[in-house]
């Protein structure tokens, strides 16, 4: 793909430059984003991209398309008002960890349960990044982060387990190091009809980094490049300890929510009236 | 932009609970998004938009919360529709933070509080009249909401139609504080053939989040409109951008959402008075108080005393002039209201130098006029 291409679905004007950190991942995610939009043939003013409260969250602002940008923790509800309101948009939540997992946790299962037709990027970095790098449901145990100076005494979530427990239909995971492929799982999560999750890990290399002796962005890199696994390539499943597993994790059909709801609307219209 | 049109429900004269009254109301007035969390006494509002929004083609939900509840209205708001929810005082609190987005969003939605006793979950099915400063100043920072309150079935229904059209008109979250006591009351109410709505401004424009004046209101395109909308809850100015670090844009913005409001007192402020005119004994009051007032007021004045009611139906903003105007020759002006003194603090500021005394109520029951003349009797010589 051309270069300019994207910069269709990017706000040139006051908008930048942008607030992220050099060698953060979050532009990396929302350069797939974007490039996997585009290539699922979406206009601007097909799409609208929601968000909560973050660093993750701050990427809708330099989207030319419908933005919304919620309070902490909200991006989930706040898009399933939208997408129900208009169900022509494509819906696409971008989200931090602690975002998603923690503040928003709650809206984050029961949004894979109902099954609403809408696509949720994790932008997992460990910690909170905005706020200043304390732990967050994903840092795992015995790692260092503000709130964490002794090591993390909890143990962390697993997003995509989670999703998939929850009644996700496609649930999927790459890191900022694997862009093509993650650009490719996007694409599939935006044309799956259903609540899709894609966890993206992504080094912060300013905090979480840091405070863990990960070296720079590019080190950081590095390791999701030597540390990953692709699901297709696991044979024994000890093969995929102590690594990230990458690719499509879960893909199932099940009925969308809107689909069921507009039948209960065809029956209530059918019989009514009620008063 | 107001138009009239045709009521849903046939016109007729109907006998109804008054939150089933309510829910009636907002389809009337176009709300076509509804999103809640059960709770005590709001429920049947929520079980009733359930089976009524469907038949109209909107869409019901039930969320997982009452976070969710408010964040996925304002959502759907965005995305065009009418939206509501119904909840009670433990849910209000957590609705909060939700409504100072949408103040800061300039998002219209209406939130129906049915007040109950408590604090925290106190005495569920109880009537109460605690949430009326948590209304006004519950969510965090400088702003401005309108609240109504209902004393009947029939303002059940006409004022969440009313609560409808300012906060589209105002592009502000409307608060409809009703108590348990209107809400399960049985009544009869009437339908009239058509009834004043007001729908919002969808206009595309560039600046949906400012205008040249002071006090106005922008236009409100909305999402799949081709507007390319920056709807943020951090400082933003006229074109949605973000200025969190610009003195100038926060204060021009904050005053904004407070002006368009204060400066539109004339049209927003509902009140009724009774027997005002020269009383000597004022009862300011609002919801079901304000029915026990009226009662009082009656009896009072067919033993000759000069009574009269001033009925406050739009709380927020607080019409002074009127009070001001109605306390003139009032040697005593009582408040009886079912928390420990709530909005008689507002009334003592605005008239420092006269005798205004509460008559508060926290039993978990109706104040009864029994309650209201017993202290009105240590008063009156
Ligand atoms: C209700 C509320 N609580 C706390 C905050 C402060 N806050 C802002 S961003 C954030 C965490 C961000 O971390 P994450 O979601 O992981 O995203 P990241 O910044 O790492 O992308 C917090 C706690 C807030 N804005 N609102």
């Amino acid at each position: 793909m051309k270069i300019p291409e994207i910069f269709e679905f990017i706000r040139v004007d006051e908008r930048l430059p942008h607030i992220l950190c050099p060698g953060c991942g979050i532009g990396s995610a929302m350069n797939a984003m974007v490039r996997a939009i585009i290539e699922s043939g979406l206009k601007n003013d097909d799409v609208c991209v929601v968000s909560g409260i973050g660093c993750s969250s701050r990427i809708p602002g330099y989207i030319d398309a419908d933005t919304f940008h919620t309070l902490h923790g909200r991006a989930i509800p706040s898009a399933t008002g939208v997408k129900l309101a208009h169900p022509e948009l494509e819906v696409i939540v971008i989200a931090g960890d602690g975002d998603l997992l923690a503040i928003g946790g709650n809206h984050f299962i029961h949004a894979a349960r109902r099954n609403l037709d809408m696509t949720v990027i994790l932008i997992n970095n460990f910690n909170y990044g905005m706020t200043g790098g304390q732990a967050s449901p994903t840092t795992p145990q015995g790692k260092y982060a503000k709130t964490a100076p002794y090591g993390w005494t909890e143990r962390n979530f697993d997003a995509c387990a989670i999703a998939q427990a929850s009644g996700a239909v496609f649930v999927a995971r790459s890191t900022t190091y694997h862009v093509t492929h993650l650009r490719t799982l996007i694409k599939q999560a935006i044309k799956k009809k259903g609540f899709a999750l894609v966890e993206v890990i992504s080094q912060c290399p300013t905090l979480y980094g840091r405070l863990n002796r990960m070296g720079d962005a590019v080190k950081m890199l590095e390791y999701f490049r030597d540390n990953t696994i692709s699901i297709s390539q696991i044979k024994d499943p000890k093969e995929a300890e102590g690594k990230i597993v990458i690719g499509v994790l879960h893909d199932v059909e099940a009925p969308e929510y809107y689909e069921t709801y507009k039948e209960i609307i065809r029956r209530a219209q059918a019989q009514k009236h009620h008063v | 932009m107001k138009t009239i049109v045709k009521s849903l429900l046939a016109p007729r004269k109907y006998f109804m609970q008054g939150n089933i009254a309510c829910a009636e109301g907002a389809l009337a007035a176009g709300c076509r998004y509804y999103a809640g969390y059960p709770i005590t006494p709001s429920s049947e509002i929520m079980e009733h938009m359930s089976i009524r929004l469907p038949e109209v083609g909107g869409v019901f939900m039930q969320m997982e919360d009452e976070i969710a509840s408010i964040c996925s209205m304002i959502g759907a708001s965005w995305a065009g529709a009418k939206v509501m929810t119904a909840t009670s005082g433990p849910g209000f609190s957590l609705m909060l933070e939700g409504i100072g987005y949408a103040v800061m969003t300039e998002t219209p939605c209406v939130i129906v509080d049915v007040q109950r006793a408590g604090p925290a979950t106190g005495q569920a099915t109880k009537p109460a009249q605690g949430d009326v400063m948590q209304a006004r100043w519950g969510a965090h920072g400088d702003h401005r909401i309108i609240a109504l309150s209902p004393w009947s079935v029939q303002e059940m229904y006409d004022l969440t139609i009313k609560a409808f059209n300012f906060s589209e008109k105002y592009r502000v979250p409307t608060i409809l504080l009703a108590d348990e006591v209107v809400a399960h009351l049985k009544e009869s109410f009437v339908v009239k053939p058509e009834i004043e709505i007001y729908n919002r401004d969808k206009t595309l424009t560039e600046t949906p989040f400012g205008t040249q004046e002071e006090d106005g209101v922008p236009p409100m395109p909305c999402f799949g409109q081709g507007a390319q909308l920056l709807v943020t809850g951090s400082t933003h100015n006229e074109y949605g951008i973000r200025k969190v670090a610009d003195p100038d844009v926060q204060e021009r913005l904050v005053t904004r959402l407070c002006k368009k409001i204060d400066n539109h007192k004339k049209d927003i402020c509902l009140t009724e008075r009774y027997f005002t005119d020269n009383a000597e004994y004022l009862f300011v009051a609002y919801g079901i108080s304000a029915r026990s007032s009226y009662a009082v007021v009656s009896e009072l004045r067919e033993s000759q005393i000069n009574a009269g009611l001033l009925r406050y139906i739009t709380i927020w903003p607080f019409d002074e002039e009127t009070l001001k105007e109605c306390a003139l020759e009032a040697k005593v002006i009582f408040v009886p209201e079912m928390n420990q003194g709530q909005l008689v603090l507002e009334i003592m500021r605005i008239l420092p130098h006269q005798k205004v005394i509460p008559i508060p109520k926290t039993r978990g029951e109706a104040i009864y006029p029994s309650d209201i003349i017993k202290v009105f009797r240590k008063y009156h010589e």
